[in-house]
């Protein structure tokens, strides 16, 4: 890649960081060029995020219909999955799924809802509700 | 505390060269990545990542940090913690006797990074170097970043202590006494002669460049049909580990060929600079797959899997045979 070739396109991923990457310049020689962002990139990671983004909506559209728990909504809206949340608040995955029935999470104890809003950064009155 | 912050692609190698400038040894990025030996490929079908199998371009995080520590007589002093009030006392402790402290941090939780970066990737190295008399934050220096950040103490605590695969328990780390300007005839070739035995000896079977064609085999089978949302999915993250995470561009193999010309000019030895020449072509050639993949994922290009695999074996075949020549000029 000549430092010419540096994609200069923009990223809306970076939120307008610029990062560094190596290309070649006159002399032959590589060194380091600020690259405002490639559309490849924006591709991939807007898939990602997109694809994760879905998986939130639709637990929060569940909630609303009273088929899951304001649980799972959270654990997709903090971008975990139930293997990173059983990890993050040594839950196991058994349990975790169990939680997201809505009977059984309306019964949990103080203690239980706290240990959940530590591993995802929030407040219990915030987990118990889906927005 | 007087620190200069340079901006580099990846953040481990970043951390070093940072790290070893002010420690009085100016190491470009480039050569802290090449001498520790940390390009590699592997394809781990068994780790997965929300679902997906991990790819990698590099060796596996403190690759870098622990690689340098023979080439350079340099002692690392790592240090984790189970209790994450005994981490920040730690830190704030070795910040008051003015050293610089290389920090393991999830990405996720590092709130000056764009929202849209922010995964649960738990192995992100940053710098601290010092903390703000006003506010109590952290003064950071991730290398990924144009400038130096700051941190809230209690932001960079859950970052620290994030739980999950490769949790980074508090690690701290920090160089015991100071690093001497190597034996470049000496270091350079068994650095270079690491990198071709990880590539082209690996006993199993999915690393190196049998993992490239590993891999191409596993995207051949992809589902067209009912499962292509999943397939675009495995071919996107193939492509986010080898563009978005800091790279410096076609899965460090850029960086690895300015590590090349600085190894020729050290070493006097134009052969390894013609190499470097090749392993540019090959990295732009990892480049037009990630373009290739993009395409397919946004329906720009029918999904053609198969396409896709042939790519990599071409790929494949063009590393194995520059990593050979790079073997015989080491």
């Amino acid at each position: 890649m000549l430092d010419s070739e540096v994609p200069q396109e923009g990223n809306s991923t970076l939120g307008g960081h610029r990062k560094a990457m190596y290309a070649r310049g006159a002399d032959g020689k590589l060194h380091i060029v600020q690259s405002a962002g490639w559309e490849v990139e924006e591709i991939v990671t807007k898939q990602a995020v997109d694809d994760l983004l879905r998986l939130t909506e639709n637990a929060r559209q569940r909630v609303l219909a009273g088929q899951t728990s304001p649980l799972e909504y959270h654990m997709y809206r903090v971008r975990m999955d139930v293997p990173l949340l059983s990890q993050a608040s040594g839950i196991w995955q058994w349990r975790i799924r169990r939680h997201f029935r809505p009977a059984v999470f309306a019964g949990l104890s103080a203690s239980l809802l706290t240990t959940y809003a530590d591993a995802m950064g929030m407040t219990v009155d915030q987990l118990k509700k889906a927005d | 505390m007087d620190f200069q912050h340079r901006q580099a692609s990846h953040c481990e190698s970043g951390v070093m060269s940072n790290l070893l400038r002010h420690h009085g040894l100016p190491l470009s990025e480039p050569m802290t990545f090449g001498l520790s030996s940390a390009l590699s490929f592997a394809y781990l079908p068994i780790i997965k990542i929300n679902g997906l199998p991990l790819v990698a371009y590099r060796m596996p995080p403190k690759a870098i940090i622990k690689g340098l520590q023979k080439p350079l007589g340099l002692k690392m002093r790592f240090e984790t913690f189970r209790n994450p009030a005994a981490g920040v006392a730690r830190l704030n402790e070795l910040l008051d006797q003015g050293q610089l402290v290389g920090l393991q941090t999830s990405v996720f939780w590092l709130p000056y990074l764009p929202e849209d970066l922010r995964f649960h990737f738990n192995a992100h190295n940053v710098l601290a170097f010092g903390r703000d008399p006003a506010s109590g934050d952290y003064l950071l220096s991730d290398p990924v970043a144009e400038t130096t950040v700051t941190c809230a103490p209690a932001d960079l605590q859950r970052a620290r202590f994030a739980k999950g695969a490769l949790a980074p328990k508090g690690l701290l780390y920090y160089p015991v006494g100071t690093p001497h300007m190597p034996d470049w005839p000496q270091v350079l070739p068994a650095a270079i002669r690491k990198t071709t035995r990880i590539m082209l000896d690996a006993p199993l079977p999915i690393i190196g460049v049998r993992g490239i064609r590993w891999l191409a085999k596993a995207i051949e089978k992809l589902d067209t049909g009912s499962g292509a949302a999943h397939s675009k999915l495995f071919i996107g993250q193939v492509v986010r580990m080898q563009e978005e995470i800091g790279t410096g561009g076609g899965g460090f193999r850029f960086i690895y060929a300015s590590f090349l010309q600085e190894a020729a000019d050290l070493l006097a030895r134009p052969a390894l600079g013609e190499l470097a020449e090749q392993l540019i072509d090959i990295g732009d050639e990892w480049r037009e797959f990630a373009l290739a993949t993009a395409r397919m994922i946004r329906d720009r290009d029918p999904l053609q899997p198969p396409k896709l695999a042939d790519k990599l074996r071409a790929i494949a075949d063009r590393e194995q045979a520059f990593f050979r020549d790079l073997r015989c000029a080491a």
